[in-house]
Parts: structure tokens; sequence; C-alpha cells
């Protein structure tokens, strides 16, 4: 009687670990590994990870199944650097913990980790999981210091604690940044050169505490550096910053990072890029241009996506989409959404393959089509609801208007 | 003498009706074309597969089949290839917040008041702003430029053709309305309450709305009482050899620039483009516009609309629309990707996908893509044909210019995109884009892909 019950328990709080087994049939499997797209092929999962690729597998009667009917299945995409979770509406700043600033310390704090904020029930979640994401790069963003903090990957499977990869560390070094924070982008290298001195040597802490050193030392050991940085110089800068610290960095903006292509695939540095930029919006992407991903991509530098958006970072598909319009090919430009930003950033590999975490998406069409729609996504072999805040507005409001209010409408 | 004195302030007084800072645009240099074996969305609601196209004297005139003279027509066969009309974006700020993006180029909001109706966009416009080149690659021909949201009343739109020109005036889409931006909700009440200034709430919004059209009913008023005196003492003048002096001595209303707009919208001249997120708020400005018997225009951004898009249809308004931006701020918190095709549902319904972007303008007809998607999965028949008219025809409508361009018909004019395949895809390009029947973009021709000054010779050392 007492073991049953705390049997029940676990199934509700476990319920990833306990997940049904699930079959998926007849898929185009788009699998960002050494296989790559297999066509035709059912996809056993047990466990929440899948047990089995095979073009015909035979199983029980009883187990769920999903008939792709020859549809696109991939690993359930990487929304970009955004702050889902920890911003419920962009404008209202009482719900939102993205950054730190004005704190009476005057320092800077390299250990705001916006993760101790992060709410896994925030709207903005389901919204992003219905269109085929399963994961981001939870970022510290810019306040007014340089260090901005860190973040580093979450799943988007609701979970308090479904944290993944390694600890990221938010660097602002641009002009613009800098016009506000001590007039110039040097001043941010400065303060930038102390703070590494003070946090690798035992010398006196001024600009950081104790828990920020020891932070940036582990960050250091096997984290990762992200540099806001836009304009070729500035990328170069990184570059050499990086060398001189030995960390692992990576460019965050990236409009003229073409213009340095070589540098960076020397350095092996990779790219978060909005290939929809191709406007000098700045006097530092006076180079964008629509090819920036294709030219890296190219040139041998790992390319990866983001908006900058995070309500609507299910945009970030259409910004693949785009760079694969614009010459790069289909699979990197799938890869800059799964399989490219687990391998920099950490965590699952995000590779569709036997013992990979099942995190799944089965698509109407072409996954980087604009009118194609996520049909299931599947995110540790448990198929999700596919209902968010909303879907349920869309439904209350589709049908014809009846005698009494929408209010008694509950779809 | 005193009779021709007396015509001669009347003339000089009651000049409001004159328009200044013409149009000067002219059609760039054309030649009669056919464009062959193409799949043809005619932009009202028309699909023609395998159909040809000729367009001769910057307009178009024909569409499906047809004659074309035996000599001088350039030939495009199109096979393969989808036409479309010229795409017009009704919401964009290229120009007066152009790119780069720097303090001194920020020229939309003149938020030192609540009530601008007396700034005009085009008075802010740069046209070297790189934005419109990148903007004509996508297949836009037309775009209204509207001042922002932070004020009531932003100020005076102009419509502009999307050719590269050195002055506004010589991009204005001759005879086009006037427009005057105006804004609900949260960006007034923001910018203003956060000064402890009026409006800082919604209802102070509304009542300073009501305020200014008071005061604008008013100015037509003063204006029509000067003008019946005027006729007045001029039909008595034969026999009262005085009466011209005592008209001249009738002092006309001082011209006021910020009532003449609004006085404008009253008399119908100027259309209303109102930025407005909420359902509620919409219905309010419905019922202001009866109030003071104008009609209401265009609602923009609506990201509520879907809640009452029976009312916008019943009202003949129409809702400028986003396919997915939500969540930015609380009155955008509802917003839902089948807002588009929601609104464009009943009889009337009048649905646009605008951008007010300057990345959003590039695609737009990626964002109408997105929104015929997500109203298909809907279960809603929306096929390409009907999904056009969003960046055609309804923008036109919206803009007072349909009957100039918005759709392929005989005698409009020939604002006519060339894509290389279905345009509501991630993949497809403007390959050739027409203004007037003017080549103004050619994507495989260097020559015709305009730059602007500002662009020209940066970056000298870049390689590639």
């Amino acid at each position: 009687m007492k073991r049953g019950f705390i049997t029940v328990l676990l199934t509700l709080t476990c319920s990833t670990s306990l997940a049904q087994d699930l079959l998926i049939t007849g898929a185009t499997l788009h699998t960002q590994s050494d296989a790559g797209i297999i066509e035709n092929t059912d996809i056993l999962i047990k466990d929440g990870r899948i047990a089995k690729i095979a073009p015909r597998i035979a199983t029980n009667k009883m187990i769920k199944v999903i008939n792709a009917a020859g549809r696109p299945v991939t690993p359930a995409l990487f929304a970009g650097v955004t702050v889902s979770g920890l911003s419920e509406v962009e404008a209202v700043s009482e719900a939102v913990d993205s950054s730190y600033r004005e704190l009476y310390t005057d320092l800077m704090h390299p250990e705001f980790d916006v993760r101790m904020a992060y709410n896994p029930h925030s709207s903005v979640i389901p919204i992003t999981r219905v269109e085929g994401f399963g994961f981001t790069l939870l970022a510290a963003r810019g306040g007014d210091k340089t260090l901005s903090g860190q973040g580093g990957m979450v799943r988007f499977d609701g979970g308090y604690k479904s944290f993944d990869g390694k600890p990221v560390i938010y660097i602002q070094t641009s002009g613009y940044s800098a016009n506000t924070m001590g007039g110039s982008r040097v001043a941010h290298w400065m303060l930038l050169n102390q703070a590494f001195d003070e946090a690798m040597t035992d010398e006196e802490l001024t600009l950081i505490t104790p828990q920020g050193a020891a932070t940036l030392k582990a960050a250091k050991d096997d984290g990762i550096f992200l540099f806001e940085a836009d304009r070729a110089a500035d990328i170069m800068r990184v570059v050499a910053f990086a060398a001189e610290n030995e960390l692992e960095a990576v460019v965050h903006g990236g409009s003229e990072a073409w213009m340095v292509a070589e540098a960076l695939a020397a350095a092996a540095m990779p790219v978060i890029l909005n290939p929809l930029s191709n406007l000098p919006e700045s006097f530092e992407s006076l180079g964008a241009r629509l090819d920036n991903a294709a030219i890296l991509h190219e040139a041998g530098v790992p390319v990866i996506f983001s908006s900058g958006e995070t309500h609507n970072a299910r945009k970030v598909r259409q910004l693949a989409g785009n760079a694969a319009a614009n010459g790069l090919p289909h699979d990197a430009a799938l890869a800059a959404l799964t399989s490219t930003p687990a391998a920099v950033f950490g965590g699952e590999p995000r590779r569709i393959r036997k013992g990979a975490l099942a995190d799944l998406v089965i698509w109407s069409g072409d996954p980087l089509e604009v009118t194609t729609q996520a049909q299931q996504v599947i995110l540790g072999g448990i198929p999700d609801t596919m209902i968010s805040r909303q879907t349920l507005l869309r439904d209350r409001y589709l049908g014809a208007a009846d005698a009494m209010p929408r209010a008694y409408t509950k779809p | 003498m005193r009779p021709i004195l007396a015509i001669l302030l009347s003339v000089f007084t009651t000049t409001v009706a004159a328009t200044p800072f013409p149009s000067t645009y002219q059609p760039l240099p054309s030649s009669p074309t056919l464009i062959t074996h193409a799949t043809i969305l005619t932009g009202d609601g028309q699909r023609l597969d395998d159909a040809d196209l000729y367009i001769a004297g910057g307009k178009v005139v024909w569409v499906g089949e047809g004659t074309v003279p035996s000599e001088g027509v350039k030939t495009i066969d199109a096979t393969g290839q989808w036409i479309t009309p010229g795409i017009i974006d009704v919401h964009s700020h290229l120009g007066v917040y152009p790119s780069p993006g720097v303090t001194a180029h920020s020229d939309g909001n003149e938020a030192t008041s609540p009530v601008t109706a007396e700034v005009w966009a085009e008075h802010s416009v740069w046209p070297q702003d790189p934005g419109f080149s990148r903007a004509v690659a996508g297949g836009i021909t037309s775009l209204q430029i509207l001042p922002g949201s932070a004020n009531l009343f932003g100020g005076r739109s102009v419509t502009l053709k999307n050719v590269p020109q050195n002055s506004y005036q010589a991009m204005k889409f001759p005879g086009a309305p006037y427009g005057l931006k105006m804004a609900c909700g949260e960006n007034p009440k923001r910018v203003y309450g956060g000064r402890k200034q009026a409006p800082s709430t919604r209802m102070g919004n509304v009542a300073a709305y009501r305020a200014s059209w008071i005061r604008a009913q008013r100015y037509i008023q003063d204006w029509e009482q000067y003008e019946q005196k005027m006729a007045k003492q001029s039909s008595s003048s034969e026999t009262d050899g005085n009466s011209a002096l005592a008209a001249a001595l009738i002092k006309p209303p001082k011209r006021d620039l910020e009532l003449e707009t609004l006085a404008g919208v009253l008399k119908g001249e100027i259309l209303v483009h109102m930025h407005c997120y909420r359902a509620d708020e919409m219905i309010t400005i419905l019922d202001m516009a009866d109030e003071f018997g104008y009609k209401m225009g265009t609602f923009h951004h609506g990201v509520e609309a879907y809640k009452i898009a029976d009312e916008l249809a019943e009202h003949n308004v129409c809702g400028a629309l986003w396919a997915d931006w939500w969540g930015f701020k609380m009155e955008a918190y509802d917003g839902i990707q089948e807002n588009i095709a929601i609104v464009d549902r009943p009889k009337n319904g009048c649905a646009i996908v605008h951008s007010d972007s300057e990345e959003g303008i590039q695609r737009l007809n990626q964002e109408a893509a997105k929104a015929m998607g997500k109203g298909q999965a809907a279960g809603l028949d929306i096929p390409p044909e009907r999904a056009i008219r969003w960046i055609t025809s309804n923008a036109a409508k919206s803009l007072g210019i349909a009957d100039q361009t918005g759709t392929l018909s005989p005698g409009r004019m020939a604002d006519v995109v060339i894509w290389n395949q279905n345009p509501f895809s991630v993949y497809a390009k403007a390959q050739q884009v027409f203004i007037d029947g003017a080549i103004v973009f050619d994507r495989n021709d260097e020559t015709l892909q305009p730059v602007s000054d500002f662009e020209l010779g940066q970056l000298l050392e870049v390689a590639r």
C-alpha cells in the first residue's frame, strides 16, 4: 500500500525518466550526425531516450505510435539567446529579471546568475515550445556594467532545474554600450583587463567580489565567455583578449564577422548572429550583409543563430531559412539551431542517434520554411500537448460569436 | 482698384487648401514590356497560371492575354516565376528613423507635447536612408512614412514611391492623401505621465483627443463664418461702393497648422492611421469617430484586432498588423499569430500586413506567408491569391491610393514585382521590381541596384 503510493508520487514528479515508450514511424530524419538525413525510418523511444533507429521497428501493440508519414523530424530547435522565463512582459520591469543595475556595491558582478530567477511556468515557454523549440541560452543582459553576469542553457520541459551545459559569462564590449559606460569602448577593455588580473592572481579585489573572482576562474576552467561585438575591429580585440587570457570565447552580434572570418576560424571562435542583419544600423555594422553566415561557414567558423528576441524567439527559424536562401547549406542552417549551439555551450548534443535525449519535432514540411508548422513537439520522449496561452486565445476567438460572451468559452 | 485689392486679400488669406511641398515625382525611364508565362497574383484575389502581363507608358495595359505592338516591346520570359503587384508597406519609419540609427538621426517623434498634429513626417525624411534600397530589393514599391507613437496626435504621414531620389518631394506619391498618425494606450501615457504631465492614463488620452477635436470643429466654424461674411460682402459690392473696403477689413481667423491637419480629418481629406493595441480601446476610438463625425481609417499594430474582427469589418476599418510580434509590452500580451487571418475572415474585412521595421519591410512577403500559414493551420481557406491582398490592394485602400496602385488592373500604375518562385516562401526573392513601368531593381544586374550616398565608399579596404 505504502509502496504503491510512493510509486505514484515518483511518476508524477519524475515523469521524464518514466516516459511512456513511443514509436515514430515513417520519418524523414534530419539526424545532425554522420548519418545525415535518413528517409522513411522508424524511431523507438524508451525512457525518454532514443533506443533504436531502423526502417521498420516491430513493437508490442500497447506502445504509442505517431506516424510521421514521410515528414521531416529534427532535434527540437534552439530558440537563440533569450530571457525566456526571466521576462514575462518586456516593458513591465517588475516582471523582468534579466539584468542588474544601480547595485549599491558599485562593483561588477559576474556571479549574477540569471538561472536563479528562471520561471519555467512563464507563458513564453509553451508559446515558444509549440513552435518546435526545445532549449535556449539564458542571457544575463547588459545592465550598467561591463560584466553583465552569467547564464546557461535551459530545456523547455517545464522543469525548475532543467539547466544544461556550461556556465556562460556575458560581457559587453560594444561602442553602443560604452557610450553609457565610460564613454569609450576602451573603458570596457581597461576594466576587463583589471578584473581578469584581479581574479586570476592574488591582487587585491577592487572591481569584483571574491564570488565574482571565483566565477571568472571557474568559467575560465570550464565555461564560455560571450562577448557582444559587431565591428570587425572589435571582434579582433575579442580574439586577442581571449588568446591572452586563455578563454573559450564566443562572439555575439558579429555583423562584420565575415570580414575577419579567417581570424575567427584560426581561433576556432564561434559566432552567434542574426542573418537578417544587412543594414548599417550603426557605425559598428557598416559591413552587415545577408551572406555573413554563409561566408563564416565556408571559412570553418561555427555559426549559431539568434534574433535577440524572447517573446518572438520562434522567429529564429525564419532567420535560418533566410541564411539558407543566402548561400548557407540547408544542413548547416539547421545545425545552427541544433547541434552547433549544443557543441559550443555543452549539454545534450542535439544529434539524433541511439542513446540521445528524445527532444524531437515532427514538421509539416521543410523545417526552415515560413509556412511550415511544428506538428508535434516531443521533449524527453513525451509528446507535448501543443497548447499555449496563444493557442487557447486563438481557439476562444476562432469560433462564431455566441449569445454568451467569449469569457465562457474555455477551449 | 479696391475690388481688386479685396480679391487679392481674399486669395492671400484663404490659401489653406493649397498644397505646399508638392510632389515633383516623375517616373523613371521605361519601355513597353511584356512578361510571359508567369503565375500572376493580380492583387484583387485572382490567380492566373501561365499568364502574361503587358505594361506600357508606365501603366498596366492588360493582364492574362492580349495583343502587343509588333515592334519596340521588350519581352521577359518569366516561366516558373511569379508576378505580383508592387508591395506596399503602410507602416514604415524609413527616413525618419534611418540607418545608422544614431541620435542625430532620431527624427520620428516630436515628443515634446502630446498633441503635435502640426508636424509633418516628410520634413524629417532623409532620402539617403539605406533602408529604402534594401526595401526595394524586397519588392516594396510604395510606403507610408509615419511619425512615431509617443504622441496622441503624432503628425502627418507621407506616402512615397520607393525611388532613390535626393528629396522626398521627388519620391512623393502623386495625388496620395495625407494621413494623420494618432496613438492609443501605453506610449503617450508613459512618455508624458513619466514627466508628471497629461496624459498619464488612458482616460487622459481620450480626454485630450476629444478636446483637440472640439478645437478643430471650432476652427472649421471660424473659417466657414469668415467665408460666409466675405461672400456676403462681395455679393453686395455692386450696390455699395464701400463694401470692398469693408470686406478687406474682415479679419480672417489665424492660421493654425495643428488645427488645419485636424480639420482635414474632420472634412474627410486626411486619413486616420491610429496606433492601437487593445480591443477595448479600438472600440472607444470607433465611438469617438462617431462623436466627431469622421471616418476611422486604419488601426495599426492592433494585436487584439482578432477579438473585434466583425466590428472592424462592419465599420469598414482596416487592421495593419504584425504576423507574430507580441509581449514586448502589456498591451501586446494577447497577440496571436492568427490575428491577420481572423481579421481577414469577415465579409468586408481589411487585413494588412505591415512592418514598422527596417528589417520587416525587406520581406513583407515572408511576414504575409507566416500569417497565411497560421491561418491555414487553423482551418481557414487562404490561398496565395487571397493573402497577397494583405500587402497590395488592402494596403492601397488604407492609404487612399487604390485607384492608382495595388492591383494589376488595366490603367493602374505599372508597379510590379517578378519573383523567382511563389512569394510565400522563405526562399523567394524579388528578381525585378518595376515602379510606373520602370525597372528600379534587378537582382541579376548590379547597375540596377541603387546605393545611397551614405553607403558609397564605406569599408574601402575590405576585399569582398
